[in-house]
């Protein structure tokens, strides 16, 4: 698959889950299992998606600067920092880190 | 503000007021969210340069997929396994979209008839649109918070994922600059308005462990899908979760931006 295949079967496949929103008969998906199940698949796709990108380095596990940028950002949510705010300064602190290393 | 054409000032009634006032703050909620996410917006472009796409390719992600969550996945997994890994990167992506499925049985009563409409009302459907929507008093409200949340991140988030964009280009050396931590916060970001019960905090800390534990064993990509069966598995039979009441689980959650 070439990069751009990749883009436009993802971004199709997002738009057509939308628009099945207004298409299927509401009975059917408004039952609270199938809800329950799209709600936490979400928690545990981004959760799983913070661990590799703060611990995987390509198949590798590795322990560097991204966890105490990733920390701090935690803290700084908690706290109701704006999300761009947060967004710079965890890269500024694994810069800065690195940059002292 | 949108009384009949010819209507006597003396039928303005307290209900009217009220109505004219609620969608006014309607649409104020709804630039202010519209605002708020755009400012992500260059967080994504400069992530997504950063994963080796282009700009072209970073601007259609915005355009046509136009779903944070959905959008972070995909230029993550792709930055971690390249192309080697597009369709666990797709998959990603789209099951991170289901949501807005959900969300869209939700909004379809209120975004008005025709094809073109429902059409476009789908394609702005997304956490922001559907959580100010379904926030307001009204049901006239509730279809102006639609609107004008869905169109104000729609052009702000395009508008800065381009600017995101132009500036990750130009930065190059994006580890150096710790683009790579920004995008696990922007992930952490995501997450956190969702961990507010028990179950949602155990499925989270239960999905990072699988997925830290496959990445070493599986290629780049399959172990975030691997980790999303703790989802179906915990969400199936219901465990730690609180009964639900039949209709109305998939109105809970919607994260407040």
């Amino acid at each position: 698959m070439t990069t751009w295949q990749i883009i436009i079967a993802a971004s199709i496949a997002v738009l057509a889950l939308k628009l099945a929103g207004y298409l299927v008969p509401p009975a059917l998906l408004q039952k609270p299992t199938p809800a329950r199940i799209a709600d936490l698949l979400t928690v545990a796709l981004l959760a799983a998606l913070i661990a590799v990108q703060t611990l995987g380095s390509g198949q590798a596990l590795a322990i560097d600067a991204r966890i105490p940028a990733v920390i701090v950002a935690a803290g700084l949510f908690a706290i109701k920092t704006p999300f761009i705010v947060v967004v710079i300064v965890a890269a500024l602190v694994a810069a800065g880190l690195r940059a002292l290393t | 503000m949108n009384a009949a054409p010819g209507s006597p000032a003396a039928e303005t009634t307290p209900d009217l007021v009220d109505e004219t006032r609620q969608q006014r703050l309607a649409v104020r909620e709804g630039l202010a969210v519209g605002l708020a996410t755009a400012a992500y917006g260059i967080s994504f472009g400069a992530l997504s340069v950063a994963a080796g796409l282009d700009i072209w390719q970073t601007c259609f992600i915005s355009i046509v997929m136009f779903s944070g969550g959905s959008q972070f996945a995909l230029v993550g997994v792709l930055a971690a396994g390249g192309v080697a890994a597009g369709p666990a990167a797709i998959a990603s992506a789209a099951l991170l979209g289901v949501r807005n499925g959900i969300y869209g049985l939700r909004t379809a009563p209120i975004v008005g008839s025709g094809l073109w409409r429902r059409v476009a009302a789908a394609w702005i459907t997304i956490d922001e649109s559907t959580a100010v929507a379904l926030a307001q008093p009204t049901p006239r409200s509730r279809t102006v918070g639609f609107w004008v949340t869905g169109l104000a991140v729609f052009i702000g988030w395009n508008i800065t994922t381009l600017l995101g964009a132009l500036i990750g280009d130009a930065v190059g050396d994006t580890r150096a600059y710790g683009l790579d931590a920004a995008a696990a916060a922007a992930f952490v970001g995501l997450l956190w308005p969702r961990l507010k019960r028990m179950q949602a905090v155990a499925v989270a800390v239960a999905a990072a462990v699988v997925a830290a534990t496959l990445t070493p064993v599986l290629m780049p990509g399959l172990p975030v899908l691997v980790a999303a069966l703790v989802a179906v598995v915990v969400g199936l039979f219901n465990w730690l979760g609180a009964p639900t009441v039949p209709g109305r689980a998939s109105l809970r959650h919607v994260p407040r931006p």
